[in-house]
């Protein structure tokens, strides 16, 4: 006898992803596929994708997708939240993309407590162009731009997004999950859905940072990748709620 | 028809666009086009729009594109430095297709220049401006009712092409005051079926994006931008032409630019010059036709701008070595005197009738 006991979600394309083996992309792209189909959002949604390897978001996602510039998808969210008030609208950045080129646009729209989603997949590099510094990767890290490793003294310290942006008075919800595990993964499926649910009741700015693993770029295969982020990538980036909206559910 | 009234340049054409439609303003301060902004925080919201002052130049353009996607008319306003900044983004609505209007109310440069007014961003007008082969529709009116008037134009070009519009004026333009008479509120009939608005019962997904990887894909979708920007050319090429029907010397040039050459012009005729004017309204299409129909007769033509000389590479283009062309110009926020351009109509006129002795001469 079988049972079903997962099935693709509906708001996720039947088609192959183009992601690297062992990448959290694909994964991420289901857990918020669920958490649309849970709250019956796919007709009302309005995703806008970035720059990166998640570019082709909108390839899989079931919905209506922009794909906007580099960095600039809180201020694109922005201009679509405010025309069109009562329709859902994400934003699917990477490091890269959201905490390098990105970062004015991020903090206005925090600051703004514009009621946008933003599901930040931090890997801690530049995938789609090959394995760059980015302003996350740990000190000591080697990419292709850090030889040797990222060193303090001239690349500065990673910068902290879900810290940063919570010295800001107006976010409803900071949050930084991972996928790295089962249990993690359960975790950031729950506090997707809640982001989602922060903007449908009207709460304000919902932003949900997703440690996320790059095995091709880290050199790692995907096993070893897991385990850094489990020992040393959340070392430095603690998972955890930063703010959670006051009498949400 | 509503009543004449006198407003400011830069507030006349936040007026414009409320009365076309525009719903969303995404706006950064920067002089001299401040009035715009601050009239579109007090009026807009009135009219049941959103006014938003943003992080950035880029933050505004990006708002912009993001409004358009969703299906309403959108508008940032901004001064040349602050339109660089914008560039990409120009560049995106361009590539994505969406409608979007663009003010630009010009002061010097390069670099922090000053915030008197120039004509020095025609080529970042014209000539792309930012990433890619595209082309703007860009609009230079010359007064405050043509303000209005061509605010209403640029939106509804923009909805019926699918392509960022610019109305380029400057500091003069923009802070001036004149008597207006408003144009009539728009009623809006374009269908955007392409906007993403949530997919409701739409059957299939909409998707703003110019990311094409695929060369013959990414070619074809070029070629689609070029042929319409030749309909542009074929169908909205705008220009007035004053006193050019028997003119040996014709003057070229545009807004502000345009005011100072028309009184010159008539100057040069109370003197027995017989001097016109072509007055491009839209730059880009530029309106090489009645200029070529000019030049086959061996006019002269004196491009005039306020700049060190944009707009004349066109005027060259256009003429295609038939005729001469000469260039008048100051910059840096100095505007000529008319008796200045005058002299310059006098000097080629002098030029041409030496040549026509010496021709004569010569054949003698």
């Amino acid at each position: 006898m079988t049972r079903k006991v997962y099935s693709r979600p509906q708001s996720v394309v039947d088609m192959p992803f183009h992601y690297c083996p062992g990448c959290h992309h694909g994964l991420i792209h289901g857990l918020m596929g669920e958490a649309l189909d849970e709250l019956d959002l796919t007709e009302k949604t309005i995703g806008v994708g970035p720059v990166g390897c998640g570019v082709f978001v909108y390839d899989y996602l079931d919905t209506d997708m922009i794909q906007a510039s580099h960095g600039r998808a809180p201020a694109v969210a922005t201009g679509v939240k405010r025309a069109l008030p009562d329709r859902f609208v994400f934003t699917y950045q990477g490091d890269g993309d959201l905490a390098a080129i990105g970062t004015s646009e991020i903090i206005h729209a925090a600051a703004r407590g514009e009621n946008i989603t933003v599901i930040f997949v931090n890997n801690a590099i530049f995938g789609m162009t090959g394995g760059q510094t980015a302003p996350t990767t740990l000190v000591g890290q080697t990419t292709t731009t850090a030889p040797i490793g990222r060193l303090e003294e001239v690349e500065g310290a990673p910068i902290q997004v879900c810290e940063m942006l919570n010295t800001l008075q107006k976010p409803a919800l900071i949050s930084r999950v991972s996928v790295h595990n089962p249990a993690n993964i359960m975790r950031a499926k729950k506090m997707i859905k809640k982001a989602f649910q922060c903007q449908l009741e009207g709460r304000g700015f919902s932003f949900v940072e997703v440690l996320s693993s790059c095995p091709t770029n880290w050199r790692m295969n995907p096993l070893q990748a897991l385990q850094w982020i489990e020992e040393t990538m959340s070392a430095y980036y603690p998972i955890k709620d930063f703010r959670m909206p006051e009498g949400g559910q | 028809m509503s009543e004449k009234v006198l407003m400011k340049g830069n507030e006349a054409i936040a007026e414009a666009a409320i009365l076309a439609g525009c719903r969303c303003f995404f706006g950064y301060p920067i002089t001299p086009q401040n009035e715009l902004i601050e009239y579109m925080a007090r009026h807009l919201p009135e009219a049941g729009g959103t006014f938003l002052q943003c992080e950035s130049e880029i933050g505004a353009i990006n708002m912009v594109f993001g409004a358009s996607s969703a299906g309403v008319r959108a508008m940032t306003s901004s001064s040349s430095p602050g339109i660089s900044l914008k560039q990409e983004g120009i560049s995106y609505i361009a590539g994505a297709e969406l409608p979007a209007v663009i003010v630009n109310i010009v002061r010097c440069g390069p670099g922090l220049g000053g915030i008197l007014p120039s004509q020095s961003d025609y080529f970042q007008s014209t000539r792309g401006g930012g990433h890619g082969d595209y082309r703007m529709f860009v609009l230079a009116p010359n007064s405050v009712q043509e303000l209005a008037d061509l605010t209403l134009l640029a939106f509804e070009k923009a909805d019926e092409y699918r392509t960022p519009v610019m109305i380029l004026g400057d500091g003069i333009l923009g802070q001036m005051m004149e008597p207006v008479v408003l144009p009539e509120k728009a009623t809006i009939t374009v269908d955007k079926p392409w906007a993403t608005t949530g997919r409701g019962k739409r059957g299939k997904n909409n998707l703003v994006s110019s990311l094409f990887l695929n060369p013959e894909e990414l070619e074809q979708h070029n070629f689609k931008l070029q042929r319409k920007y030749d309909l542009m050319k074929e169908k909205e090429t705008r220009w007035e032409s004053y006193l050019t029907e028997d003119a040996e010397v014709i003057v070229v040039a545009y807004g502000s630019a345009a005011r100072l050459s028309m009184a010159a012009v008539n100057m040069a005729r109370e003197q027995g010059i017989k001097a016109g004017l072509i007055r491009p309204i839209t730059l880009f299409p530029f309106p090489d036709q009645p200029i070529r129909a000019q030049a086959e007769k061996g006019t002269a033509f004196l491009a005039v701008e306020l700049s060190t000389g944009q707009m004349v590479e066109d005027v060259r283009l256009a003429v295609e070595g038939r005729s001469p062309v000469h260039f008048y110009g100051r910059c840096g926020g100095v505007v000529p005197d008319p008796k200045e351009i005058l002299e310059k109509i006098v000097a080629i006129r002098a030029l041409q009738e030496a040549r026509s002795e010496s021709t004569e001469g010569g054949a003698a």
